[in-house]
């Protein structure tokens, strides 16, 4: 039996998804305004942003309007997470409108080098937002923690990118201010795979009830 | 000292506290239905310990075995064994006159004797034998205090305890029921035949009777249970299902049926 409260709670979810999707479209759209120079894409991933911005408020609203009715237990559960999953979203929207914006820059000089290692990086991010998702929708906890090791290889990639970087503007003065850009593109993605593993830990409260944040800066990691 | 709030209570610390009631296999037959089908668990000193559970769970009988209110019943039948500061509540010398002093009872539909609201309090006291008029003046105060209607009764303290409200009179069967100091008060519902305000002062009362007393209260409330008690147990069919910190009842249930339940989705 679906009752009034259950129907709630999915409009809830359907409206987290709905704005996982445009947060996950963001994020492909920016790398291709970098990868192919494309400023018309880049200007579209700021415009969405504000349809991102609008769902979190909506998030929060209905949220709350739920949680005056005292719900319990995975209900309870449920709701807190959503809201914290919204606000995560909301950040990755920024930080793909902040890569569009670099990428608008860029795109007014020359290219200063194949981009490779940029859109692998953002791949590994993105897929890393969307298991996450996934293991919200499917229950899949394990799913979930699967993605947490991954953002150590983001991290990775991001060092090594930067190392790249700085040789790049030793080499040559005017490659320097295209540097910086390509910095904090790298930097941006870096953050989305933070966003990321912060889902993925809710999503494992959600389902299991424990919370596993910070267990490694207690040196409680199990 | 300062209570501590259910939002921090530990089970390993509930665990470490004194036992205020030990159950051990409690079956409790209404003629040939079982009503308790072997209840064990242990109830901790200036606890508030929530029953929850659909209605005919079991939940309000059980509390009435701790002050042997059930004896009142015919053709009830208890095996198992209650304890109270680990002595056996129906071991054949136990005096019942004097548990129920030690174990009192505040019931869902207050129940003022049809006196003043002085001589409810102090009843009890005179049926043990204090005379001295001082001495009842100050447990009066003391009672009416500690169940917080000192204030709002202190000027008509010979009127009739009638006339006071629904939640006025609940707070006036607590002060009755804390006049003769028993250690454990047993409350049955004891909210829900009042408004918001009137409830949230019995909340509110109760976290703060917990400082002197061991509290065990049934509700349907699950919010209520939620907010004052330290321990919810899960009853359902006379079975206790799950019983834990309230904090992991109400946020996450180890069984299946008390997650269905919480949640409302059956009972």
């Amino acid at each position: 039996m679906t009752t009034h409260h259950d129907q709630e709670l999915s409009e809830l979810k359907d409206k987290l998804l709905t704005m996982a999707s445009l947060t996950e479209e963001a994020i492909t759209q920016a790398v291709k305004a970098l990868v192919d120079r494309d400023d018309e894409v880049g200007r579209k991933v700021k415009a969405s942003d504000d349809a991102i911005d609008r769902l979190e408020l909506e998030i929060d609203e209905m949220a709350i309007v739920l949680l005056s009715k005292a719900p319990l237990a995975r209900d309870l559960r449920f709701i807190v997470v959503a809201m914290k999953i919204s606000q995560n979203l909301e950040r990755v929207g920024d930080e793909a409108t902040s890569i569009a914006k670099r990428a608008i820059k860029l795109n007014r000089e020359p290219q200063l080098k194949p981009y490779v290692d940029v859109p692998r990086m953002a791949e590994l991010a993105l897929s890393m937002i969307k298991d996450g998702l996934d293991a919200f929708i499917t229950r899949d906890a394990a799913k979930a923690r699967a993605v947490l090791p991954r953002d150590e290889e983001v991290n990775a990639m991001h060092k090594q990118l930067q190392r790249e970087l700085v040789s790049y503007m030793l080499e040559a003065p005017p490659n320097i201010s295209r540097c910086l850009h390509l910095m904090q593109v790298a930097k941006r993605i870096e953050r989305i795979a933070d966003h990321a593993t912060n889902i993925a830990e809710e999503v494992v409260y959600l389902h299991e009830g424990r919370d596993i944040r910070h267990l490694k800066a207690q040196g409680a990691d199990d | 000292m300062a209570t501590l709030s259910n939002v921090t209570l530990s089970a390993e610390s509930i665990a470490a506290m004194p036992a205020a009631i030990e159950a051990r296999d409690v079956k409790l037959y209404y003629g040939a239905s079982q009503a308790l089908k072997g209840i064990t668990m242990t109830m901790r000193e200036k606890l508030v310990t929530a029953f929850i559970g659909p209605s005919g769970c079991g939940k309000s009988t059980f509390l009435r075995c701790f002050n042997r209110m059930n004896d009142l019943i015919d053709n009830v039948r208890i095996t198992g064994r209650i304890e109270i500061d680990g002595q056996d509540i129906y071991s054949k010398d136990i005096d019942v006159i004097e548990l129920r002093k030690r174990v009192g009872m505040v019931f869902q539909k207050s129940n003022p004797f049809p006196k003043s609201i002085y001589d409810n309090v102090a009843y009890g006291c005179r049926l043990q034998g204090i005379k001295n008029k001082s001495d009842l003046d100050d447990i009066v105060e003391q009672s009416l205090r500690g169940a917080a209607i000192w204030d709002e009764v202190k000027d008509r303290l010979q009127s009739s305890a009638l006339g006071l409200s629904g939640g006025q009179q609940q707070r006036l069967c607590i002060a009755r029921a804390i006049a003769i100091k028993p250690e454990i008060l047993l409350m049955d519902e004891p909210a829900s035949a009042l408004d918001p305000i009137a409830t949230a002062k019995i909340e509110e009362l109760i976290v703060e009777l917990k400082k002197d007393f061991t509290i065990v209260i049934v509700t349907h409330n699950m919010q209520q249970a939620a907010r004052i008690s330290d321990q919810t147990a899960f009853f359902y069919l006379g079975e206790l299902i799950e019983f834990d910190t309230t904090k992991k009842i109400f946020t996450n249930p180890a069984k299946q049926q008390t997650e269905d339940y919480v949640t409302g989705r059956f009972g």
